[in-house]
């Protein structure tokens, strides 16, 4: 995925490299962030107003991105649906990394009954089907934007905590974790500034991949009728209310689905090209 | 004339994160000529390596030659390309790395992996490859010769995986073969039959070699020429003997310099410890690995009930090969590993077996230096923060407070305070090891373990941390429990030494009488072991064969 586009490119911030794709999917991300939280003074027109009297419009000046199966505007609709996508995926994936990372370091730390107990538990989470769960929690809570982040959330963090857990096991066998152990420090200590530091390059990547499996899901679930709730729609559900234009060739059911891409692609980018220090003093 | 290899003018440069360009490699000009085996001798960061691996026409990464010419039997390997080069690797020119066990790969027969090298140049036909490879085994005194190919590396000794690498570069035949440090990772005892075994293939096969190494001592039973390297400069190029008698270059002296330490002239004496109560004590410690049996004793036991004493500001050194159990033995003393059986006591009152149990008091007193200041310290903190960290957690420094005891431990350590930003990564490895002994100080112990602190470093550097141990012990009163395999260095700094062999302490006697005829004939196998610097003391070495069949893991 990381493709240096440009190796000369000369680094903007003082003592860092940041390079050309790493700038561009940033601005990416920041502009569907930017679009998520302004959402209600960009849109041209009501997310649920019938403005068409055609179905399925072509792209023109008026519905730049063309009209839905209902006639209604379609760049409102996406740019209001990215609150949705943004926010509960972004939402889900903190949770769940957050939780899974944490876990899976004090497990690999700790060792013991713990990690037993808590590996144990977490395999059998992850071994439901990740669409069922939704489903069926879905069907027995019914669907709100709590429940869903919540869901989404417990879904990914049995991926996440193996994940961090398998790295930290390698950095607990350290000697610095050994010299940190036997000076009397305790486990926040050991897995905040011992352990985490060391894994921080391979977890966010894992957030970034886990954000867009989140993205994914939920676009699913929206897609299946069980996500976000008309007359609101995030870009999944967007997606499945106009497939019946894709024999059209409907920009309706083009434009979110590049949405979900532009973003989920970006994030990833990004993670790919943090920002390194360089360590070079000399130069 | 023209010489098999004719190194002229040669540069290699490595590029920077910033882009920018070092010279790693700034000219060097030397010959080898057929059948002679040269040195390449300096400290790590010399460049030695770098240039025996442009013999292969290889750089690491981020390298690159920059200038001059390799001519290895008339063909130059800078301009050679990268398919050339292949074709030339194995056949002309091969090469036996450092780590054996990590060049074997570890789901291959051992055989497969040897004849690789005629297989893939089309040299012969498989059945003529093997009958060859057991000949090589036989030459390289390995044991049964006919079978060992059918094994796997993970059931062979390091010191047989070695000579096997060995094998597996001379079967092309090549005119030049090249050893990275193949002795530095084998135990004493171990290196000699491995030295001897390349000494004769070597002698036989009339091929020239160069041995890339930092142990003097090594490279005189072995070279023919000595090539000392410093900041990829030839300092001095001579016989081995013209070296070694007569070093005209200042670097090429520390080295001989620092290969003789003086011993430990600042004996103190025994009259000092007015109040005798010793600062660690042991008693019938054992400690070992695995699920406790009924008994409670491991299955398997790496210590055997050790005892011994330690009065305040005596050092006691602890000897013996890899796999004796005297890193275990260290462990448990810090209580990473809880002993099955036995008392520790430290200044007269018993610890508990495991550190979490101690006190933050008796954890501060006890401090424990690792060998690999690489895995010892966190690569992701500054100096700094490492230093910080112990002084913040038993002395609740903070603030500016904490900076001024940061830069006075610096001070002690003999490092520059502007190294403090720095991170670990960004020091060379004496450096770093004097870092590690600075997170130790800052705790301010009574007792530090030393753990085969100077094992990875090179001669002259560890001559310094050992110079360094001392003055400290002056200035701080501290005691040591110094852990080495190298005789050298534990009689530089110790009062008394402990033999230890296959988990039990085989005896305890004062630092200058180790290997002497009264010891035990452990011992004196061990002092027998360790190469001099007489270039003959190979070859006139006669070690009594049941001392070797009783002690010596070949």
């Amino acid at each position: 995925m990381a493709i240096d586009v440009s190796p000369t490119f000369k680094p903007r911030l003082p003592g860092y490299r940041f390079n050309l794709t790493g700038w561009a999917s940033l601005a990416v991300v920041i502009t569907w962030a930017a679009v998520a939280v302004l959402a209600p003074y960009l849109t041209p027109h009501g997310v649920g107003d019938i403005v068409d009297l055609d179905y399925f419009g072509p792209m023109s000046a008026e519905f730049p991105l063309g009209t839905d199966y209902l006639g209604r505007d379609m760049l409102s609709r996406i740019l209001l649906g990215a609150r949705y996508t943004v926010g509960i995926s972004l939402a889900a994936t903190l949770i769940a990394c957050t939780a899974g990372v944490t876990l899976g370091m004090a497990a690999a730390v700790s060792g013991g009954w713990f990690d037993a107990a808590l590996s144990r538990f977490l395999d059998a989470l992850n071994s439901i089907p990740s669409k069922l769960f939704g489903l069926v929690v879905v069907a027995g809570v019914g669907s709100s934007i709590p429940v869903l982040i919540l869901t989404l959330a417990i879904i990914y963090t049995p991926g996440s905590y193996r994940f961090a857990r398998a790295l930290a096991v390698n950095v607990n066998t350290m000697d610095f974790v050994t010299v940190a152990r036997i000076r009397g420090e305790k486990l926040g200590y050991l897995i905040g500034s011992e352990i985490l530091p060391n894994i921080i390059g391979p977890v966010f990547a894992d957030v970034g991949i886990r954000f867009v499996f989140i993205v994914l899901l939920l676009s699913g679930l929206s897609f299946l009728g069980l996500g976000v709730q008309p007359p609101e729609a995030d870009w999944g559900a967007l997606v499945r209310e106009n497939i019946g234009g894709l024999p059209f060739g409907a920009p309706a059911v083009m434009a979110p689905s590049f949405a979900i891409a532009s973003l989920t692609i970006a994030v990833n980018l990004l993670i790919d090209n943090l920002p390194q220090k360089i360590r070079d003093r000399s130069a | 004339m023209s010489h098999l290899v004719e190194i002229r003018n040669l540069k290699v440069e490595a590029t920077t994160d910033a882009g920018r360009r070092v010279d790693i490699i700034k000219g060097v000009d030397f010959d080898i000529a057929e059948g002679e085996i040269v040195a390449l001798i300096g400290e790590s960061g010399s460049g030695k390596t770098t240039i025996a691996l442009t013999l292969l026409g290889h750089t690491r990464t981020g390298c690159r030659i920059a200038g001059g010419s390799i001519r290895v039997a008339g063909r130059d390997m800078a301009q050679l390309s990268e398919k050339g080069r292949t074709r030339v690797r194995g056949s002309e020119v091969a090469y036996v790395p450092q780590s054996a066990a990590a060049a074997f790969n570890p789901a291959q027969r051992i055989m497969d992996q040897v004849i690789e090298i005629t297989r893939i140049h089309g040299l012969m036909p498989r059945a003529a490859a093997e009958a060859k490879a057991v000949e090589l085994f036989r030459a390289l005194s390995l044991p049964s010769p006919e079978t060992i190919g059918t094994r796997y590396p993970h059931q062979v000794s390091g010191g047989q995986l070695q000579r096997l690498s060995a094998a597996m570069a001379l079967i092309g035949d090549p005119k030049l073969v090249i050893f990275d440090e193949p002795t530095t990772a084998l135990d004493v005892t171990t290196q000699i039959e491995v030295l001897r075994a390349f000494k004769s293939v070597m002698r036989q096969s009339r091929m020239a070699g160069v041995y890339v190494s930092h142990d003097l001592a090594v490279v005189a039973q072995i070279a023919d020429r000595i090539v000392v390297l410093k900041g990829g400069e030839v300092q001095e190029i001579g016989t081995t003997r013209e070296i070694l008698s007569a070093p005209k270059h200042p670097y090429t002296r520390a080295l001989l310099a620092a290969f003789s330490p003086p011993g430990r002239v600042t004996a103190q004496p025994a009259a000092e410890n007015d109040t005798a109560r010793p600062v660690l004590e042991l008693e019938a410690v054992s400690a070992g690995y695995g699920k406790p049996g009924a008994d409670g004793t491991p299955p398997i036991l790496a210590v055997d009930k050790v005892s011994f004493r330690l009065e305040r500001g005596r050092n006691l050194g602890i000897i013996g090969e890899s796999g004796c159990g005297k890193s275990t033995l260290a462990r448990t003393i810090a209580g990473i590993i809880p002993p099955a059986s036995g008392h520790i006591y430290l200044d007269g009152k018993p610890v508990a077996p495991r550190a979490r149990d101690r006190s933050p008091d008796e954890l501060r007193r006890l401090q424990i230096v690792f060998q690999s200041a690489d895995t010892a310290l966190n690569p992701a903190k500054s100096i700094a923060d490492i230093l910080g960290r112990p002084l913040a957690f038993y002395h609740g420094l903070r603030g500016a407070a904490r900076d001024a005891r940061i830069d006075r431990l610096l001070d002690l350590v003999h490092l520059p305070r502007t190294l403090k930003h720095r991170l670990p990564a960004e020091l060379s490895g004496g450096q770093k090891q004097r870092v590690n002994l600075a997170r130790a100080l800052a705790a301010d112990p009574d007792l530090i373990l030393c753990d085969e602190i100077t094992s990875a470093l090179d001669t002259v550097v560890a001559a310094a941390i050992i110079d360094l141990l001392k003055d400290l012990q002056q200035e701080l009163g501290l005691s040591y429990v110094f852990i080495s395999h190298d005789l050298h260095t534990v009689q530089a700094i110790c009062d008394e030494v402990a033999v230890m062999y296959r988990g039990e302490k085989v005896e305890q006697l004062p630092a200058r009488d180790v290997g002497s005829a009264a010891g035990h004939p452990y011992s004196r196998l061990l002092m027998a072991s360790v190469p001099k610097l007489d270039p003959t003391w190979l070859d006139r070495l006669e070690r009594d064969p049941e001392l070797v069949a009783a002690f010596a893991k070949r």
